[in-house]
């Protein structure tokens, strides 16, 4: 015992020289494990099926019954106009769920006050956030539904006549019919993108809510002193200001439009004929359908969808490598 | 302070605006007023298309508990429990260990690999599904609740490495030094020092993990296909399929699912806001 502290002290061990290079590795093992069984290697798994074509089924000895095609599915894919509907849609998700960041915002300065109660109205406003976007889509399909919904009730009482037959039985005339949004394959897209946008409004609202409280008061005082005040204060001295806030809702915002999945298989299913599908519900759709697995099909959708993600995603990796660099 | 303080305003702005605001936030929740007014009316008033009218009869017991014994919602929602829970604690602890790890100490790949969980974060969900069905299927896991729970949890520890790491390189990092110099070991650094200084970290996260893991939808279909695994948010889709155009119990069961979420925000409230708002303000 008294040996070998002795002997300790004379040489300390290698892992106690190194311990600080060690414990590092020690602390991380278990999430990298995990996080490259389940994410990063799944990634390269991916990658390489998206050049196989394969039914997900494996033969008696359990060998995997992939065949090689090379780039046939790419091929495939650039001739399929599903693909290139879903594409479309993406880029409208991209772009109107941008939406969100500036209306954000307004509701942020509408409800940055303290009168009585704010707490309440904000956390109220913020609400449809947390719901699942499951919930958000049932109560939407049946917000727009043209018989039972809200949407087909307020046309009845706009376009239309109640009329009473000999019967009793009620019957509506109306000047025009109801629209029913999730049925017509020009509007449905919009139509879920709408939903869409209402928690994510919620979102980037509450964002804003935080930048606005840590917005410097005694710049605003001074840009008020010079007469700024309305559009021009928001735009050249608050906003500004909102960078960091303005920064992290144009990423989950991105990321959210190009996710968007549950709300599409809630509410159309992709359909009308595939007119609201996006590449993420394609994927879903063509490598587990009710005709067999298309796994390598689907590997390559979803190796699309990963390349565009990817070119956001290094943007948003190279802004934060250059706040680590001018934070150090 | 921007806006102007609206006590600074004239008394008519003041009064207009306090008489706008329930106002806004009525037509703000709109769909969901309507849809718990929907959950508590009896089938004939969803016939005649009474929407905002008054419920002619209340049904909300009847309506509630339709859904409990003509469904397999009961057993829906302690899956849920049952995958969300485990995902929580699982992924939070992984990350108090790994943002600790990228936070404090100096090597060379620490950036790479902080920004290896954070990228992780974001991709898109099918370019993992096929391999980690496949996997799942090999395993055993498919169609199991641990199949789910293990798959959420390495997936939100990208979520939650970058958030702890973030958080404790904020902190002052005398602390572990001053440790250091009285000759502590690394591991009751973390333990003594750090873990305590976390816990409004590990509270967020928590609030946080939960909410996203139990709204998931995406892996519940992938990683699932029977009653006996499925989480709420796939079940209630199965039961809108169930009670077509019986939208007072499709109401009813979807107000059940994002019930626990809610309680959850209302009661960490401020735990939550600060999770989603890390990094809104410099």
């Amino acid at each position: 015992m008294s040996d070998a502290t002795h002997q300790s002290q004379a040489e300390p061990s290698w892992l106690s020289r190194n311990k600080l290079a060690v414990a590092p590795w020690i602390f991380l093992i278990p999430a990298l494990i995990f996080f490259a069984i389940y994410v990063v290697i799944p990634i390269f798994e991916s990658l390489w099926l998206s050049l196989y074509e394969w039914n997900g089924l494996y033969d008696a000895d359990g060998n995997s019954t992939a065949t090689w095609v090379g780039f046939q599915n790419y091929v495939k894919l650039w001739d399929d106009p599903n693909f290139w509907t879903s594409l479309r849609n993406n880029i409208a998700w991209l772009i109107l769920y941008m939406l969100a960041v500036p209306l954000g915002l307004f509701i942020a300065l509408f409800l940055n006050q303290t009168v009585t109660g704010m707490r309440f109205y904000k956390s109220m406003f913020f609400f449809p956030f947390v719901i699942s976007q499951v919930v958000v889509g049932l109560i939407f399909g049946w917000f727009y539904n043209p018989d039972f919904g809200v949407v087909g009730t307020v046309w009845k009482a706009i376009f239309c006549e109640e009329t009473t037959n000999i019967l009793g039985n009620v019957t509506f005339t109306c000047s025009r019919p109801a629209p029913d949004i999730l049925s017509s394959p020009e509007w449905a897209t919009y139509g879920i993108i709408a939903a869409g946008l209402w928690p994510q409004i919620a979102y980037c609202m509450i964002l804003y809510l935080t930048g606005l409280n840590n917005v410097a008061s005694d710049q605003i005082e001074a840009a008020r002193l010079d007469g700024a005040k309305g559009w021009k204060m928001l735009w050249y001295v608050v906003v500004p200001q909102l960078k960091p806030a303005t920064f992290i809702a144009i990423v989950v915002t991105v990321i959210g439009a190009l996710r968007s999945f549950d709300m599409i298989a809630i509410m159309t299913q992709g359909g009308p004929f595939g007119s609201t599908n996006v590449l993420s519900h394609y994927m879903y759709e063509v490598a587990i359908s009710e005709y067999g697995e298309r796994y390598g099909y689907g590997s390559s959708v979803a190796t699309v969808l990963f390349g565009i993600m990817l070119i956001f995603i290094s943007y948003f990796l190279w802004q934060m490598y250059q706040e680590e660099k001018g934070g150090r | 302070m921007f806006p102007r303080p609206i006590q600074k305003s004239a008394a008519p702005a003041r009064f207009a605006y306090q008489a706008f605001l329930p106002f806004a936030l009525i037509l703000w929740l709109l769909p969901l007023i309507a849809i718990l007014l929907t959950s508590i009316r009896s089938a004939q008033d969803i016939n005649s298309g009474n929407v905002f009218g008054w419920p002619s009869e209340f049904a909300l017991i009847e309506n509630y508990s339709a859904v409990f014994t003509q469904s397999a919602a009961a057993q829906y929602m302690l899956n849920s429990v049952l995958i969300t829970v485990p995902t929580v604690m699982i992924s939070v602890a992984l990350a108090c260990l790994a943002g600790y790890a990228l936070a404090i100490y100096r090597f060379r790949v620490a950036l790479p690999l902080f920004f290896l969980f954070v990228a992780g974060n974001f991709i898109p969900f099918q370019i993992l599904m096929v391999p980690v069905r496949d996997m799942s299927v090999q395993t055993g896991l498919y169609d199991t609740i641990a199949g789910q729970f293990l798959f959420h949890a390495a997936f939100q520890t990208g979520f939650c490495t970058l958030f702890m790491r973030n958080f404790i390189k904020a902190l002052p990092f005398d602390l572990v030094e001053s440790a250091r110099i009285e000759g502590i070991a690394e591991w009751k650094i973390f333990w003594y020092v750090m873990l305590p200084l976390v816990r409004p970290a590990i509270a967020a996260l928590a609030v946080l993990i939960f909410t996203f893991v139990w709204n998931d939808f995406f892996w519940a279909n992938v990683l699932t296909q029977g009653e006996g695994a499925k989480p709420i948010t796939a079940g209630v889709r199965a039961l809108n399929g169930q009670f077509v155009n019986n939208w007072h119990l499709v109401s009813a069961a979807s107000l059940m699912a994002a019930i626990p979420p809610v309680l959850m925000f209302f009661a960490m409230q401020k735990h939550f806001i600060t999770g989603l708002t890390l990094g809104a303000v410099k």
